[in-house]
């Protein structure tokens, strides 16, 4: 028991440990706030992994064409743009299925991501990373908030203008009411299917930043099915969060965390089951989702398609 | 409105608008009838459209990295229908997509968005390699256990998600997908281990599962050269059944109200928990069970190997949601996606990257999603036309 918190107490002393954690979590962080904003105009946005992905490879392309990081960066977010803007279209436009579409584009991007990866072999020319004097001297937290990749810095503001733009703008009330009410919304005079799809593109616009972030910012290339699955823990990090962006971005936070731990506990010196900590972060997700999900209260018309006048 | 959540919303609508029999879209609708054949023209003139556009998109895609998109049909052709014994191969494979399709449709019309199917295969075969390896029994004794065994543990996981749901409220479509991840580790580490799955022998090749059994494999019987295994019949009885009790029963129709209208199927004493719970189970059996097949008649080896459901769940998901929840039409759809399946494997003579095939299955796919909403859209255009 003293060796165990000798442990946890070793775990979180350590520098590497909130390092690691902002690594895996600003990915799931970028990608929460986008899934966050299309489910509260009522899309449970499943090819988000799909996008975080197509985002990273894009990022690739265009770092490789140009070996400039901004246009990668460019590339990145008009990449998840590209698989929103399909997703938004075939869902909120044409009124297929949200979850078909999501999961077609989701097995389309891997595919076609492997396969171009294949044919093409981008080389990536990776951001650097930018030290803020002052903060970077924190201990602990200031080297893994204020050390990093300056892509990680977009966050910061990110966070206040999706708040900002969700909870204090027209738009981002009547993007509230066609995920809570969209027959009101429809009476009232607002194109519900329009902000639904606006919704998605946030989303897309969100999730290709993730990816490039993955891409230029964490893991400097581009690996074929690498995501491998983290885009839905960015969507668990949403339900967890009971609809909230602080919750969302809690969410992030601890699921990041269980991911750090894999890498943390090797840098340590620990021994542990590698299946299961692999495993951990989507253990905890459905855990932390089985504790919190039903207290909170989900969007109403969540992932329920619009068809005006029908009730 | 409230009804419209099934996982193929278009035709829930549709199934919901034909309910109220007098009112005046039912008239229109008997007025629109001289041009029916003026209708079904555009339909398939839609869909031929948009499967060429997908194909174009795929044989641009492969042109402009360097291959050649002809030889690409055809490798893939030869690979699927045209080269001795490959019938027997896509059908053995169409066998377990065609389960998971037949177990999709069951949640898909209760409304349930199972959506971690891959997993579910994985555990199935693994729990059949489980019995397979071990059992000493004559062959039908165990061919029947380890499927059963393969069935039960695909029903358990879905089962877990099942009651995430109900008790707690936690989405079945982000469960099901999280248990997926959890199934990969879960089957690796079996692999790990002698006393669950690993091989006995001390080779290098890591990763891999004892061999089960000779007497554990499906049967299989010749055809012009081709050996279909048992397991197509099992899947096709499996859809077969399922067809019918959605249709014809009791269960089955208050499992298609629960999907339409849960409102109203509350109000009539339809249980949400037991019969959506149900639904979710048999979903993931049946999903257990086509990793069983996969495992004892379709994959080539003779073992469980780590990830080897390699994209069944996802693929059968798929060919449950084209056939847009008709088990009559996930029959031929589970054979088209099986032949694509097949024939990637003779890519590798073309030297375009085998994942293409991956792109194509996603692009047809894409091009019937796409196919069937501009059909909606035109209708609805026709009918606003009607109207006016």
């Amino acid at each position: 028991m003293i060796a165990f918190g000798g442990a946890i107490w070793e775990l979180l002393s350590s520098d590497s440990t909130y390092a690691s954690t902002m690594r895996f979590s600003t990915l799931l962080a970028f990608a929460a706030i986008g899934e966050w904003i299309a489910e509260r105009a009522g899309t449970i946005n499943i090819s988000v992994e799909g996008m975080i992905l197509t985002g990273a490879f894009t990022a690739a392309l265009g770092s490789d064409l140009t070996g400039n990081v901004w246009v990668g960066l460019l590339f990145g977010v008009l990449g998840g743009f590209l698989v929103a803007y399909v997703q938004g279209t075939m869902s909120h436009r044409f009124g297929t299925n949200q979850f078909v579409v999501g999961l077609t584009l989701n097995v389309l991007a891997v595919g076609l991501t492997a396969f171009l990866d294949a044919q093409i072999e981008p080389k990536v020319g990776p951001a650097g990373i930018l030290r803020i004097p002052g903060l970077a001297s924190i201990p602990l937290i200031g080297p893994a908030l204020f050390e990093r990749t300056w892509i990680q810095y977009m966050l910061y503001p990110l966070i206040p203008l999706a708040w900002w733009a969700v909870y204090r703008t027209r738009w981002g009330l009547e993007l509230r009411c066609v995920g809570e009410n969209p027959q009101a919304g429809d009476v009232s005079g607002i194109d519900v299917s329009k902000r639904r799809r606006q919704g998605v593109f946030v989303c897309g616009l969100c999730a290709g930043l993730a990816g490039a972030y993955l891409t230029l910012g964490h893991t400097g290339s581009f690996t074929a099915n690498g995501l491998n699955g983290r885009g839905f823990l960015a969507l668990a990090a949403v339900i967890f969060g009971g609809w909230t962006l602080k919750g969302a971005l809690g969410g992030a936070l601890i699921f990041g965390f269980f991911q750090a731990l894999s890498s943390v506990f090797q840098a340590l010196g620990y021994k542990a089951n590698a299946q299961l900590l692999t495993a951990l972060p989507y253990v905890m997700a459905l855990i932390t989702m089985l504790v919190f999900a039903h207290r909170s209260r989900q969007p109403d018309a969540l992932a329920r398609p619009f068809v005006r006048g029908l009730t | 409105m409230s009804a419209a959540t099934g996982i193929n919303g278009e035709i829930t609508s549709s199934e919901l608008n034909q309910q109220p029999a007098a009112t005046p879209t039912a008239e229109r609708r008997v007025r629109s009838t001289p041009s029916r054949w003026r209708q079904v023209v555009p339909t398939v003139l839609i869909y031929v459209v948009s499967i060429a556009v997908a194909l174009a998109l795929c044989a641009l895609l492969v042109s402009t990295t360097g291959g050649s998109a002809m030889k690409v049909f055809s490798a893939l052709l030869d690979g699927s229908l045209r080269s001795p014994g490959s019938w027997g191969i896509t059908i053995n494979t169409a066998a377990p997509l065609l389960a998971v399709a037949a177990g999709t449709i069951v949640a898909g019309k209760a409304g349930l968005s199972n959506i971690g199917q891959e997993g579910q295969v994985l555990l199935g075969a693994a729990a059949t390699a489980f019995i397979a390896t071990r059992l000493v029994a004559s062959g039908p004794v165990v061919i029947i256990i380890s499927l059963t065994a393969g069935a039960a543990v695909g029903g358990l996981w879905a089962l877990l998600a099942s009651v995430m749901k109900f008790s707690r409220k936690v989405p079945e479509v982000i469960s099901t997908l999280l248990l997926y991840f959890i199934a990969i580790q879960i089957t690796d580490f079996a692999l790990t281990k002698r006393w669950l799955l690993a091989s006995l022998s001390t080779d290098s090749r890591v990763n891999n599962g004892q061999p089960i059994k000779r007497n554990a494999r499906l049967p299989g019987f010749e055809l012009f050269g081709n050996t279909i295994s048992w397991g197509a019949f099992v899947a096709i009885i499996l859809t077969a059944v399922i067809g019918i009790a959605l249709a014809r029963t009791t269960t089955g129709f208050r499992l298609r109200m629960l999907g339409l209208n849960p409102r109203t199927a509350r109000r009539a004493g339809v249980s949400a928990a037991k019969i959506g719970g149900a639904a979710l189970v048999v979903s993931g059996a049946t999903a257990g069970l086509a990793g069983s097949l996969w495992l004892t008649g379709g994959v080539p080896g003779d073992r469980f190997t780590s990830g080897m459901s390699s994209n069944l769940g996802w693929q059968g998901l798929l060919v449950a949601l084209l056939a847009r929840q008709r088990a009559a039409l996930a029959i031929p759809m589970a054979f088209v996606f099986a032949a694509l399946r097949t024939g990637s494997q003779f890519l590798s003579a073309t030297g375009v990257d085998r994942r293409i095939a991956d792109v194509v299955q996603a692009m047809l796919v894409l091009a019937l999603l796409v196919g069937a909403a501009l059909e909606m859209v035109q209708k609805r255009r026709a009918e606003r036309m009607a109207a006016a």
